[in-house]
């Protein structure tokens, strides 16, 4: 079995006002040193190992994880003992 | 005419939708559950607002990949119309029918009120009732209505003349104003102003109607005795 982290990110092109509020609130915070900041989602997701993982979570991805108009993924592979 | 208005789990303005369709308009319209559709029997699809799967994963994201989606597209392909509304605008977007996506709106609050909509397109089976520029006002009430494409979409939607109505004062940060498009064909909107909810006088604003009454004429136009 494997654990496979998705993290899912509005592209650079795309206003993140949630990101924005956030940042402004850290800085109010006096944390000077705070810049842009981006919301995302983070899916925890196992998976049975085979042969064509990959290609099926890139499928995922593309079909239903991720709206490639608005967002970009990236993943990895934990094994789990 | 007979229309198909989805049901999805999480759905809440099928009724309303119905309402419009059947009582208003005077059509025959069913309220179909969308595990149970079989929508060969119908002229016109409806897609209603609500929260579809509670807005899980991203606005209409469960619901553009669900078991009746298989038959909307045909539905589209057959040239139906097809007329999703708030959430049933979203999940065409996740369907890729129509070209774009929904970010939250600009200042992150839910917002209900009626908004005045300039009719960029009088062109389609659903706006031939209404003037080119006219001004028509509809309820909003939505948290992700923040239309969003990039530049090259935005010239292919002008230069297609998809674009079907704007917001006279954007309230949510949309791309070029944009309220509501079409597909390159034309028999498909999607808009986040809700229509179903003004179309009678006595309840104070009846400009959503005209879109029902565009299809209904467009389907008589298509379907009269000779053709």
């Amino acid at each position: 079995m494997c654990k496979v982290n998705i993290y899912i990110t509005l592209k650079e092109a795309v206003l993140d006002p949630q990101g924005k509020a956030i940042s402004d609130s850290l800085k109010d915070l006096k944390y000077e040193g705070v810049g842009d900041v981006r919301v995302g989602k983070y899916l925890q997701m196992e998976m049975e190992q085979t042969d064509n993982m990959e290609e099926q979570i890139e499928e995922m991805c593309k079909r239903l994880l991720a709206n490639p108009v608005i967002e970009d993924y990236t993943y990895t592979i934990e094994e789990v003992v | 005419m007979k229309f198909a208005v989805i049901v999805f789990p999480g759905s809440n303005c099928d009724e309303d939708m119905y309402h419009a369709a059947s009582e208003v308009l005077g059509e025959e319209a069913d309220m179909v559950w969308f595990e149970e559709a079989d929508l060969k029997k119908y002229d016109g699809v409806l897609l209603p607002g609500g929260f579809s799967y509670g807005d899980y994963l991203r606005s209409g994201a469960i619901a553009s990949v669900s078991g009746v989606i298989e038959q909307v597209k045909e539905a589209i392909k057959d040239g139906k119309p097809v007329l999703g509304v708030c959430n049933g605008f979203q999940v065409l977007l996740e369907m890729g029918e129509l070209p774009g996506a929904m970010l939250r709106n600009k200042n992150l609050t839910f917002m209900c009120h009626e908004e005045e909509l300039i009719v960029k397109n009088n062109g389609t089976m659903f706006t031939a009732f209404y003037d080119e520029k006219e001004t028509i006002s509809l309820p909003i009430a939505h948290g992700e209505g923040n239309y969003y494409c990039d530049n090259q979409t935005l010239e292919e939607l002008k230069r297609n003349n998809q674009i079907a109505f704007t917001y006279k004062n954007n309230p949510n940060g949309s791309t070029a104003d944009i309220a509501g498009i079409t597909n390159k064909e034309g028999n498909v909107l999607g808009m986040m102003p809700h229509p179903e909810r003004a179309v009678e006088k006595l309840l104070g604003n009846d400009d959503g109607l005209r879109i029902f009454e565009s299809i209904l004429k467009h389907w008589r136009e298509t379907h009269a005795v000779g053709n």
